[in-house]
């Protein structure tokens, strides 16, 4: 066992320092941030509307666990289909019929020393517990050329109490590859669950990666996910994030746009009422000229519940022609909802198109009138305003599996058809 | 049809409807003119059931239903239609894809089978006729981009969709060119029958060529001070509405 500092994640002594082949480097800064790095706060700028001093107060702990059928997680009817409770790898709950060019290896059955990692370890307490306690995880190669037309799925699942599942996901996309990959992150049963998430992702030249990705934890679980992509020349990245349940969520997408003629596209969708929580942080840094990035997110927001977003883009001084576009929206459904919508652009650079917007209402009374007095209930021309709302959002999934699994979600926990 | 007694009803504190009676009969048009502030569409938006308003007093039966004690969607279901005079953009409510849905809990509610996909389609391309109305227009989202016209024929489209027991154009005719309102009116005279009644809100004498009523009221003061038939209508473009005012100052 290992002790960290007293005002940090309270570590049981049957939780134990990962035995995965991290790299010792990172291990030993990893632990070493861990001892002198208090758990943030709000006076911390990057954490001034999330509150995580609740995850100082649970005694974690890490159990493996078992389920017995896992079909009700699984997006995508794919055949390649990784399965995790707890961080552990389930062989029995996983279908392994990798497509070709495509090789996908759990992290514990990785021979040789996982690389350095790409994500930054000083001051950032959560990466460096998701390093120091690392579960298990998935490295995901695909082949240069490869045209992978096979979704990869990977699933992650919290069931226990107290459990602090520290998980990632290493993609590599090479040259010229096309692929898709699909990950989804949920709760079969307990409280105080934590899922700390890292996925680092690189993005080969003129690759072509896809990411739906999919929170439909508890309104008793914690998720912290980061996600570190960097993108090579004429490479096109996606990533689209919806947040569908969770009592504290906080997403942070860091993508350095390092090579000329890319593409990036971030998109999200976060639903919340009762107590929930959600945050999503994203950067993107445009290092190099002739890139463009579009970035779409939008919120519905209930009952009691809070809604962070903050998107930041950097076009570096030599960047010229950038195209960079963000917006961010949001719907409050309550009196009490709230939402803190920051969009930022620091721009260097001074031939470049960039636009970020941000805006926050409620529903439209009049047209919700106006759709009640040709005959829809209330609740419908409710639902129905919200869809339009989220729906360009929604529109954004390609893979009609994700699409529809979606959907069943957001009927089965808001009671909303789309 | 339709019975309105004594109606008051006020928004915020100010009382608008002051005690205002009107019997609308199956198979008749009425039409409703009077100065601005008077209360016309003040009394199309507690008709419809607009919750800024209060009714105060008075009642209002629906072919023996009390309207007043109905949801606004209820209302809908009972037959009532009123075509807005500022119809809503809705960004991303397809236009079809609302009416589809309003006409399915209209028919649930009767205990109906939903209509068909077939059958509303047919519907659809039938009733845009009417007005004109390009499907296309039909089918993008509810009046977003629309010009006035357009907006004023969608709500006539949707009335026809709906079939309403009793409608209430609320100054459909504001705003238009000729030839839309002989678009409008020509779909409102077509919808016509003796099982259904339409109340028409106007400023305008003009749109009482088109779609003729058979009686005209004037609403002034939060009451209908007087009564007469088409003739009147003709007489008040011409006179204003002073001498009515005069004539009930004595």
């Amino acid at each position: 066992m290992t002790e960290v500092a007293n005002n940090n994640i309270n570590i049981k002594s049957d939780l134990n320092v990962t035995t995965l082949k991290v790299s010792e480097n990172d291990k030993q800064l990893a632990l070493d941030v861990l001892n002198k790095t208090p758990l943030p706060t709000t006076r911390v700028e990057a954490w001034k509307y999330t509150r995580v001093a609740k995850l100082g107060k649970i005694d974690f702990t890490n159990n493996k666990a078992t389920l017995n059928d896992v079909s009700s997680y699984l997006i995508d009817d794919t055949k390649c289909s990784f399965v995790f409770v707890n961080g552990h790898f389930s062989e029995a709950l996983s279908s392994q019929e990798i497509p070709s060019g495509v090789s996908i290896r759990t992290l514990s059955a990785n021979p040789s020393e996982l690389n350095n990692s790409t994500i930054k370890l000083e001051g950032e307490v959560f990466n460096a517990l998701n390093t120091a306690f690392l579960n298990d995880g998935v490295q995901i190669d695909i082949a240069a050329n490869a045209i992978v037309e096979t979704p990869i799925q990977v699933i992650h699942i919290l069931k226990g109490d107290n459990i602090m599942s520290n998980f990632k996901m290493m993609i590599n996309a090479s040259k010229s590859s096309q692929a898709t990959i699909t990950q989804g992150f949920f709760c079969e049963s307990g409280e105080n669950n934590f899922c700390n998430s890292t996925s680092e992702i690189s993005v080969g030249e003129n690759a072509v990666l896809r990411i739906e990705k999919i929170q439909y934890e508890s309104e008793k679980t914690f998720h912290i996910s980061t996600e570190q992509v960097k993108q090579e020349k004429n490479s096109n990245f996606g990533i689209n994030t919806f947040t569908l349940n969770g009592a504290l969520v906080r997403n942070n997408l860091n993508i350095d746009v390092n090579g000329q003629n890319c593409e990036t596209h971030l998109n999200g969708a976060y639903l919340l009422k009762n107590k929930q929580h959600v945050d999503n942080h994203t950067i993107v840094d445009h290092k190099v000229p002739n890139c463009e990035s579009h970035e779409l997110y939008k919120g519905v927001i209930d009952d009691n519940s809070t809604a962070v977003f903050n998107g930041k883009v950097f076009v570096r001084p030599d960047a010229q022609k950038i195209n960079a576009f963000q917006s961010n929206g949001n719907v409050l459904l309550s009196d009490s909802a709230s939402i803190n919508s920051k969009p930022e652009l620091e721009i260097y650079a001074d031939d470049v198109k960039c636009s970020h917007g941000s805006t926050t209402g409620q529903l439209d009374e009049e047209a919700v009138f106006y759709l009640r007095a040709r005959g829809l209930s209330e609740k419908s021309a409710r639902h129905l305003m919200v869809a339009a709302f989220i729906g360009d959002v929604l529109d954004k999934i390609t893979n009609e599996n994700v699409k529809t699994f979606t959907h069943n979600i957001l009927k089965e926990r808001f009671d909303w058809d789309f | 049809m339709i019975t309105i007694k004594n109606l008051h009803a006020k928004i915020e504190d100010k009382e608008i409807l002051k005690g205002l009676n009107l019997e609308v009969k199956a198979g008749e048009v009425h039409a409703i003119m009077g100065p601005n502030g008077a209360g016309k569409s003040t009394l199309a938006s507690v008709l419809a059931g607009r919750e800024d308003y209060e009714v105060t007093e008075g009642t209002v039966d629906l072919d023996g239903e009390d309207l007043l004690d109905l949801s606004t969607e209820e209302r809908a279901w009972a037959g009532l239609f009123l075509a807005f005079q500022y119809p809503v953009e809705i960004p991303g409510v397809s236009n079809i894809n609302f009416l589809r849905t309003a006409i399915n809990e209209t028919r649930e509610h009767k205990g109906q089978e939903p209509i068909s996909a077939k059958e509303f389609m047919a519907m659809v391309r039938e009733k845009s006729a009417l007005v004109e109305l390009d499907a296309k227009l039909a089918s993008r989202s509810v009046n977003e981009g629309f010009s006035g016209g357009e907006k004023k024929r969608n709500e006539i489209f949707q009335m026809a969709m709906l079939n309403p027991k009793l409608s209430i154009l609320d100054e459909t005719d504001s705003g238009l060119d000729i030839d839309a309102l002989r678009i409008v009116a020509n779909g409102v005279n077509k919808l016509k029958s003796d099982n259904n009644a339409t109340i028409v809100i106007t400023h305008y004498q003009r749109l009482l060529d088109y779609i003729v009523p058979d009686f005209v009221h004037v609403l002034y003061d939060g009451k209908i001070v007087k009564t007469g038939g088409k003739e009147l209508a003709l007489e008040l473009e011409e006179k204003g509405y002073d001498w009515i005012k005069e004539e009930i100052a004595q």
